[in-house]
């Protein structure tokens, strides 16, 4: 059951060296105007960018593969379920038809709903290395100090990073129940029908829940006892201080947004129309 | 409402909690054969958290959660799920004050109450706002994600319904009632 999980690369790069809430901020920015622009232009823009951001990183494509792998599978099916429900969406926005191949009528293949596709993916392809990278390159305690920096309330970033915390300890925890439940010869493996499936996984859903609900009670105790939560504010260990490198990379991430908004907006609709 | 429900054990909850529903929704997942739909345990675990320690709880467990989930198996977050996973959490929540679990009862009257309440707050959340929000942010066809709504909809208010009303039970049991003292 080793399934791979996506977590923090150490590297020695610009984009490592940059604070987390530098990151979070042009993360949030970025993936804004890849998510309200249907713009072509901006987001083939933005994906060039991306993919040079992604090289200064030094992160290694091989090192997320197996994420790669599943975001693709996750798109391949994505269009096709889009293609199967409305062949014809992309004639309805681009309010043109050129058909390329005649299927039936409702499933003709038309020039319109493969550009709609296309503009699609790639507004995936736009997000994804840059929450790849957001991920890949800001620790997770860190991440909880950047999240105080933009405003969230002290407590709420602490909930936050102990959840990155305890996940290692609850997925150690869920093996342990998982193999001694197998031990006992319950059958977890694709080969039992689906109801029995849900009634034997519910036999270590049980113990799982019930422990970490003693486990909450535990830590909030020990919290609670060394006066967390007294004063207004708190500072945080792994907080770096901004630097004349995070101003210009926020100031870049705020005209990038604002720039793809306008370019996006400017005749009214958010889609770019090459048919008309 | 913010100053007293954000106490230690809250916030400690949702931390926790926002752990265990990435490792439930990530190894706990039971395929149902169609594409994408899988019987999510991690959702009847969200709404125990709802009822025990409250909406504000239940709300964070599954914006964080979800979140993180969409996060490290992914490498990007689909906002538009996040949020209603938010929703469900929040609104499940909503009736701890009715069901009060920690008295140790959690009869009759008590589960039809949860199931009801889970019931509305899902559908409105999986069959109207998922698919509203990926047409608003995403300009997915229509029928398509109102046709995925639907599915994750009702496999998530079944599983709630059956493994989410079970933790309650057994979770009412190992509380003390609260008539439990006989006077001798």
């Amino acid at each position: 059951m080793a399934v791979e999980m996506l977590s923090y690369i150490d590297r020695k790069s610009p984009v490592h060296a940059l604070s987390g809430a530098t990151k979070l901020i042009a993360f949030l920015m970025w993936s804004s105007a890849a998510m309200l622009s249907y713009d072509t232009r901006v987001l083939l823009v933005l994906f060039v960018l991306s993919i040079y951001i992604f090289k200064i990183s030094q992160v290694k494509i091989r090192e997320i593969g197996f994420v790669l792998a599943f975001i693709l599978a996750f798109l391949l099916l994505n269009n096709v379920a889009i293609y199967i429900f409305s062949p014809q969406e992309g004639v309805k926005i681009y309010g043109t038809s050129h058909v390329l191949i005649e299927i039936v009528s409702r499933y003709n293949l038309t020039l319109e709903q493969l550009f709609y596709q296309f503009n699609i993916t790639l507004k995936y392809f736009v997000v994804i290395p840059a929450a790849l990278l957001f991920i890949v390159t800001t620790h997770p305690s860190e991440f909880a100090a950047s999240l105080n920096k933009i405003g969230v309330n002290y407590k709420i970033a602490y909930s936050v990073s102990l959840a990155f915390r305890y996940i290692p300890d609850i997925q150690r925890e869920f093996r342990i129940i998982a193999q001694s439940q197998q031990a006992r010869g319950i059958d977890l493996s694709r080969n039992e029908k689906v109801w029995k499936r849900v009634k034997n996984v519910s036999t270590i859903v049980f113990p799982l829940i019930l422990s970490s609900l003693e486990r909450i009670e535990v830590v909030s105790n020990a919290m609670e006892l060394r006066g967390f939560g007294k004063n207004k504010k708190r500072s945080w260990y792994s907080e770096k201080p901004f630097k004349q490198r995070d101003y210009i990379t926020i100031i870049i991430a705020v005209l990038l947004l604002v720039l793809s908004l306008l370019i996006t907006f400017h005749d009214g609709s958010r889609f770019y129309n090459p048919f008309i | 409402m913010w100053k007293n429900s954000l106490s230690i054990k809250t916030i400690v909850a949702i931390g926790i909690g926002a752990a265990v529903f990435v490792i439930l929704s990530r190894f706990v997942a039971i395929p149902t054969g169609i594409p994408n739909t899988n019987i999510q345990t991690s959702y009847a675990f969200l709404a125990l958290m709802a009822v025990v320690f409250g909406p504000i709880a239940g709300g964070l467990i599954g914006l964080i959660g979800h979140t993180l989930t969409d996060a490290i198996t992914w490498g990007s977050v689909w906002w538009s799920w996040v949020f209603v996973s938010l929703f469900v959490g929040f609104f499940t929540g909503l009736v701890s004050n009715r069901i009060n679990i920690e008295s140790g009862v959690f009869g009759k009257s008590q589960i039809i109450t949860f199931n009801i309440v889970q019931a509305i707050v899902q559908f409105v959340g999986w069959f109207i706002l998922a698919p509203f929000l990926d047409v608003l942010i995403y300009a997915e066809p229509a029928s398509k994600v109102f046709t995925q709504g639907a599915v994750a909809g009702i496999f998530n208010i079944i599983t709630v319904g059956i493994i989410g009303t079970l933790l309650l039970s057994s979770y009412a049991k190992t509380r003390n009632k609260s008539d439990s003292l006989v006077k001798e």
